[in-house]
């Protein structure tokens, strides 16, 4: 797993649109990367609920928080709108996990490990947290925990 | 001054929480949603327990659209002294908390209905649902329903004996 300090790693990963979100898209502010297994799973459907309710206070924070999992843009967007959720997705999809992988966040299983990763404006790893097993939901207080140790 | 969200502990009881049950009962402090099925079930067992029993709202807004406006509907009838039954009569029924079966509720208990109709949209109610939320997001809360006891937080499944001290089946 990343951990502070690091910088994070070069990456492509698909935003909604298919268009490309890059390390040059974590420059100038902060971001929360949430690497989630599977969506439509149920811990995963708490989790992106849970942190859904705690956006404004993250984007009072001046923090912008996505979602990222091996699942391909458009199953990402159903499971949003499903959930009805404002959490912006990023995939993952091909080359499969490449991402979660260069931030040290795969699970042998063939999914995303359940965890958190916070990388500062300038690009460097501010928090890392990997859930104990994917069944766990990470609470949201720990980003806020996160954000804090980072020093601003 | 931003919301400040990050790990505390649960916090204590306090004047301005909802509490039921004998004081000398074992205190249980529970994190719930009105519109959350397994609230309801919880609530019922709940019901006949030896608790000292504290109610906080932690209303699931992307999941229970809702959820919210029921929290603040039981602040409004709290406002007249009469959360507890408002409390039993949200849980009973869930399929219904659109704003007229919140009126009929009111009328049923027999609130002044302006009264009710205004203090369930105020700041006050709203600031006082979302209290209880933060200490829960705080405390580490991640679903509903989830009561701190015995120095535990149980979630999930909930047996009313790994609450109360006298039996420890709890599935989760």
């Amino acid at each position: 797993m990343i951990e502070a300090g690091q910088p994070a790693p070069e990456f492509t990963l698909r935003r909604e649109d298919g268009s490309e979100f890059t390390r040059a898209d974590l420059e100038g502010s902060t971001t929360v990367l949430v690497f989630y297994p599977f969506a439509f799973s149920r811990v995963c459907t708490d989790q992106l609920n849970l942190y859904d309710d705690v956006l404004d206070e993250l984007e009072a924070k001046g923090a912008t928080l996505y979602g990222v999992s091996c699942d391909a843009p458009y199953s990402q967007t159903a499971f949003r709108e499903k959930l009805g959720v404002r959490i912006e997705q990023l995939s993952d999809f091909e080359p499969k996990g490449a991402v979660c992988r260069a931030f040290g966040a795969y699970h042998e299983g063939g999914f995303p490990q359940r965890a958190l990763v916070i990388v500062g404006p300038d690009g460097v790893v501010k928090w890392s947290y990997e859930a104990p097993s994917p069944a766990e939901l990470p609470g949201a207080n720990l980003i806020f925990d996160g954000l804090a140790a980072g020093g601003d | 001054m931003a919301t400040e969200l990050g790990s505390a502990p649960v916090p204590p009881p306090g004047p301005e929480d909802h509490v039921t049950g004998p004081e000398e009962a074992p205190l249980a402090i529970e994190y719930a949603d009105f519109e959350c099925p397994f609230c309801a079930a919880l609530s019922a067992k709940l019901a006949s327990a030896r608790l000292r029993l504290v109610f906080r709202h932690f209303p699931s807004r992307s999941s229970h659209p809702r959820a919210w406006a029921a929290a603040c509907a039981s602040e409004a009838a709290a406002a007249q002294g009469r959360f507890w039954e408002m409390h039993h009569l949200l849980f009973s029924d869930q399929g219904r908390l659109e704003d007229p079966h919140l009126w009929e509720r009111a009328r049923e208990l027999g609130l002044d209905l302006e009264r009710f109709e205004r203090d369930r949209r105020t700041e006050t109610a709203r600031a006082r649902v979302k209290r209880d939320f933060e200490s829960g997001i705080r405390a580490g809360v991640v679903t509903t329903p989830t009561v701190f006891a015995g120095g535990r937080m149980h979630s999930g499944r909930i047996e009313i004996g790994a609450l109360d001290g006298t039996g420890s089946s709890e599935m989760s």
